[in-house]
């Protein structure tokens, strides 16, 4: 382990970790504990919002084995923050893979249950060092668009971009999550979440909104990928439209 | 997403932009646009707690006694309108009236159609609409003088008229309203625009929007922009046809691919709720004197309560959707004008379809040419009726029906019976110049 504790220097976080279940499973604590891992165990979703340090939750182990929609709950809140969590792993139990699902989303990892702690630690070191740590104001660039995370503004070079909040939400989404191809499923989940009604056809009302406001020249940034769902940023071939 | 979000999203937005005012809308029963402007500093107080105004100075609204009212803005609406020329940008957002209690105010046009939509929710539905609205371009809002056949006038007023149009387009898209727009001259200086369908809620907003930008357009070019429904006697009139669909989810319940039509069930239900209570909600969706000058043989405007697939002059059209594109399937129904209030014609729109699906009303069969040829004693042999000729009649059939009442709330629907009422017994006092050429002289 003390070769471990080395080799995370560099890359270990100083805020914590959310963790659920509350109380943890004592494996789980002491794997964490002994890898060097700060943790705080939140009960659900409206805890891991509350209770979110100032600099953001670190990443987030959350545990679907005792109770999926709970846990599933927490990895949608921690995603729809300002500055979504990056590095959400999941432990799930073999029967419960199906569950993922249209879920791809909501986690970047996950890990069998009952997992082998050097496991769970090799995981979440990779997702560590895969996605490094943000600091400074949260600004998002995509070509001459730029949107400021912190001030909620969205503009093409100087010039503002005049939205509405869902608008903005889908924009900050997209451009957030370039070249991804998302069906209109899962981008109601992520941007509006699940509790909303209006179904699918909503997202290509917001969308079309959305590409009249970025003006002809840029509306082909979003692009319908026919049968699928949208896709943000240029591709070769997708020059306009 | 936690509930304060959006509220966090128009203050931040208020103050990165340095916008100056905040504008505040909200519709009286009637359909004009109110509002007033807040300053940032009362921007939040707003949000939470809305903001107090003398609601009797506002048509259909409160009695004096019970004057005062909150406009409670709704902050998803919250948007940025372009400013005129180098003036700066201001915002905009729609409003809920409530009452000092905070209970939704029901003479709220907003508020009845939330209602409406509500009740459609509870049965699975989410209503769409998408209006194509016609309008005429003046040179004054005194006389109906057109741009476009003016003589020596004609090279300089076309102009004026791409530029109008290219401005309006423009300024409704960097509004998010998108345009999927057309230009006709069937009239002289008439143009159309249809949005691309929306939410029932969103719509209605999206055309108290679009009224107020093409008439601002215009009225920085020197033109006047009217929506008036008939306002030169022999050309032809606006309308506001406006497609109807009803989605279950993610599915169009209009849709259904066994059938020759691909309509399904459901949408033969909302076709004959349509035509079944067309006459009752004619008031609403054709609320002026003015209105029913339109409403008239030869202008390809609807007079007979009939539906076809391809007929300019039936009520509801059911355009056959192309194939792989079965999700548009909808209904258009053509009788409304853009001079409506469009939050109440929504209402009784979907409660007449809505009512037909409950009922389960039978679908007649589709009108075809010669319906337009008939006699007048053979259109009602073949049980085929027409819509009201008047506003006068239109408000007498509106009073039976407990399908509009229930729709509009008793205080709209009151409100708007004595309104009309009043509107016809002022316009009956009138004596019209055609009365005077056609008489005076002969007798």
């Amino acid at each position: 382990m003390v070769h471990c504790e080395d080799r995370m220097s560099d890359i270990a976080p100083t805020e914590p970790l959310a963790i659920f279940p509350d109380p943890p499973p004592p494996l789980l604590a002491q794997t964490l504990d002994l890898a060097g891992y700060p943790w705080k165990a939140v009960s659900n979703a409206a805890v891991a919002i509350q209770q979110e340090p100032v600099d953001g939750w670190a990443g987030a182990v959350i545990s679907a084995e005792a109770d999926p929609e709970a846990a599933f709950g927490i990895c949608r809140a921690l995603r729809k923050r300002d500055a979504p969590v990056d590095r959400v792993l999941l432990l799930i139990n073999g029967s419960q893979l199906s569950e993922l699902e249209l879920r791809e989303d909501l986690f970047d990892d996950f890990c069998l249950s009952p997992f082998h702690p050097q496991e769970l630690e090799v995981r979440l070191h990779h997702l560590f060092f895969r996605t490094g740590r943000t600091t400074g104001p949260e600004i998002v660039e995509y070509g001459a668009l730029i949107l400021n995370l912190e001030t909620y503004q969205a503009a093409f070079g100087n010039v503002p971009l005049d939205l509405t909040y869902m608008e903005y939400e889908l924009l900050k989404f997209l451009v957030t999550h370039p070249a991804k191809v998302f069906t209109r499923e899962q981008l109601l989940s992520r941007v509006w979440g699940y509790e909303y009604y209006g179904g699918a056809r909503t997202v290509d009302v917001h969308v079309r909104r959305l590409r009249a406001k970025l003006g002809e020249e840029h509306a082909g940034l979003i692009q319908t990928v026919r049968s699928v769902g949208y896709r943000f940023g240029q591709t070769r071939g997708a020059i306009s439209r | 997403m936690t509930s304060q979000s959006p509220v966090d999203y128009v203050l931040h937005t208020v103050e990165e932009r340095g916008l100056k005012f905040v504008r505040l809308w909200f519709t009286d029963v009637l359909g004009s646009l109110k509002g007033f402007a807040i300053t940032p500093a009362e921007l939040e107080g707003a949000l939470e707690e809305g903001m107090t105004f003398d609601g009797s100075a506002i048509d259909g609204y409160t009695r004096v006694q019970e004057s005062d009212m909150i406009a409670l803005p709704d902050p998803n609406t919250f948007d940025i309108v372009p400013g005129r020329g180098d003036d700066s940008p201001v915002a905009r957002m729609f409003c809920d009236i409530r009452h000092l209690s905070g209970e939704p105010f029901s003479g709220d046009p907003r508020h009845v159609l939330k209602r409406n939509l509500d009740r459609a929710r509870e049965k699975g539905f989410t209503f769409f609409a998408g209006p194509e609205i016609e309008y005429f371009y003046f040179r004054s809002e005194t006389e109906p003088i057109p741009l476009d056949n003016a003589g020596f006038f004609d090279l300089a007023h076309t102009g004026i008229a791409n530029e109008l149009r290219k401005r309006t387009i423009l300024a409704l898209e960097a509004m998010g309203i998108p345009v999927e727009y057309s230009f006709h001259e069937n009239g002289p200086s008439q143009h159309e625009i249809d949005l691309r369908y929306s939410d029932a809620l969103s719509m209605a907003d999206n055309v108290q929007t679009f009224r107020t930008v093409v008439k601002q357009i215009a009225s920085e070019l020197g033109v006047h922009a009217t929506f008036m429904p008939k306002p030169i006697a022999g050309a032809f009139g606006s309308g506001m046809h406006t497609h109807l669909s009803l989605f279950e989810g993610d599915v169009n319940a209009f849709h259904d691919p066994g059938d020759p039509h691909g309509l399904s069930k459901i949408g033969k239900g909302f076709v004959a709720g349509l035509l079944h209570h067309a006459r009752e909600i004619t008031a609403v969706t054709n609320q002026t004197v003015n209105s029913y000058k339109r409403l008239i043989e030869g202008y390809e405007a609807p007079t007979y309560i009939c539906w076809a697939r391809n007929n300019e002059s039936a009520l509801v059209r059911v355009p056959t959707p192309r194939r792989g594109k079965e999700s548009s399937t909808r209904v258009e129904f053509r009788s409304p004008d853009p001079a409506c209030n469009p939050y109440l014609a929504f209402s009784v729109m979907l409660a007449a379809g809505l009512a037909g699906i409950e009922e389960g009303y039978e679908l007649a069969p589709e009108a075809t040419n010669n319906i337009f040829e008939m006699s007048a004693d053979q259109r009602v042999s073949h049980g085929i009726a027409s819509l009201p000729q008047s506003l006068a009649e239109a408000v007498d059939v509106m009073e039976g029906s407990s399908l509009v009442a229930e729709a509009l709330g008793e205080h709209v629907f009151d409100y708007f019976i004595r309104n009309k009422r009043a509107e016809w017994d002022s316009y009956k006092e009138q004596v019209t110049t055609w009365e005077v050429d056609r008489y005076l002289g002969s007798l």
